[in-house]
């Protein structure tokens, strides 16, 4: 086990390269489901005002 | 038309677009998540260790396809804006700037691994390299876009002037794609070609291509999910949008 994580001496390369590629594309969608709820949270409110003025 | 064709059409109004974006945002999601597994498995538990580089050349397996899909991204975005300029269609402004921020990102992630492939190997973070540099513009090219586009408050206007700045460098592309051959650097060659074949195992190219297919579907994906967000907060005025918030269809 301790073999597969020190990559025959290229741990310090191999895992910040694979490492920030997983961070980025899990970031990526949890940013636009936020955006996505931000949005819909936006929209939710004017509907709202809209109902009260009526 | 008959009706055995599709109304490609149809499908150019927002819309009708939303809940199909929907609909494939979620598929590719799923056909992302399985391939990458595969990928990642074979990136270190089937891919043979090089004879020259040792372990040290599995950053191959994001590096590549990172960098492909860089270049990929900005063609489909330069023929999406080169239809919405043309045809005037609002859809088409939307995708491609649904997906300068993911090209933006894999562009990113091709220097960055880059960089820790070139450390060990060529024993520098970075050198003025013809592909190196070509990339970085790549990279600049995004961040202008998405900073043009921002900066317009007028939708429609933001459209336009950001097409026109993704078409005029589209040209940087190709630059990148024969980099290697044009100027003699640092940057090895390609190691897979469509008119001389692959130099690589056929384990190695095989696990670069399910890599390189995760990353096309993850794209799609984040694009389509993108999209639908832009098309909520342009259109948010809408009866439609507000119909389908009222209705909790907006999921």
């Amino acid at each position: 086990m301790t073999t597969f994580f020190e990559m025959g001496g290229y741990a310090l390369y191999v895992w910040p390269s694979f490492g920030v590629t997983a961070v980025v594309m899990a970031l990526e969608p949890f940013l636009l489901r936020r955006r996505k709820a931000f949005v819909v949270r936006r929209i939710q409110r004017m509907i709202r005002m809209n109902e009260t003025r009526q | 038309m008959s009706s055995t064709l599709i109304n490609w059409f149809k499908f150019s109004s927002p819309a009708t677009f939303y809940p199909l974006a929907g609909r494939m945002a979620r598929g590719f999601a799923w056909t992302a998540a399985v391939l990458i597994i595969i990928g990642l498995y074979m990136s270190f538990f089937v891919a043979p260790t090089d004879y020259k580089q040792g372990e040290g050349y599995r950053i191959i397996f994001v590096h590549v396809p990172a960098a492909w899909m860089s270049m990929l991204i900005y063609l489909v975005m330069a023929g999406w804006s080169f239809i919405g300029l043309t045809f005037n269609t609002r859809l088409s402004s939307m995708l491609a700037t649904a997906l300068a921020p993911t090209g933006a990102l894999f562009t990113f992630i091709a220097l960055w691994t880059g960089a820790f492939w070139g450390k060990p190997m060529w024993g520098t973070w970075w050198v003025w390299d013809a592909r190196l540099t070509s990339e970085l513009i790549l990279l600049f090219l995004y961040i202008g876009f998405i900073a043009l586009h921002s900066s317009i408050e007028d939708a429609r206007r933001a459209d336009r002037a950001s097409a026109i700045l993704c078409l005029v460098g589209a040209i940087n592309i190709p630059v990148i794609h024969f980099s290697v051959k044009w100027w003699n650097t640092l940057h090895q060659g390609a190691s897979v070609s469509v008119s001389s074949g692959s130099s690589m195992s056929t384990i190695m190219l095989l696990t670069m291509l399910i890599m390189t297919l995760g990353f096309w579907a993850y794209a799609i994906s984040v694009a389509l999910s993108r999209v639908r967000c832009i098309i909520l907060e342009r259109e948010r005025e809408s009866t439609w949008v507000k119909e389908l918030v009222r209705e909790n269809k907006h999921v």
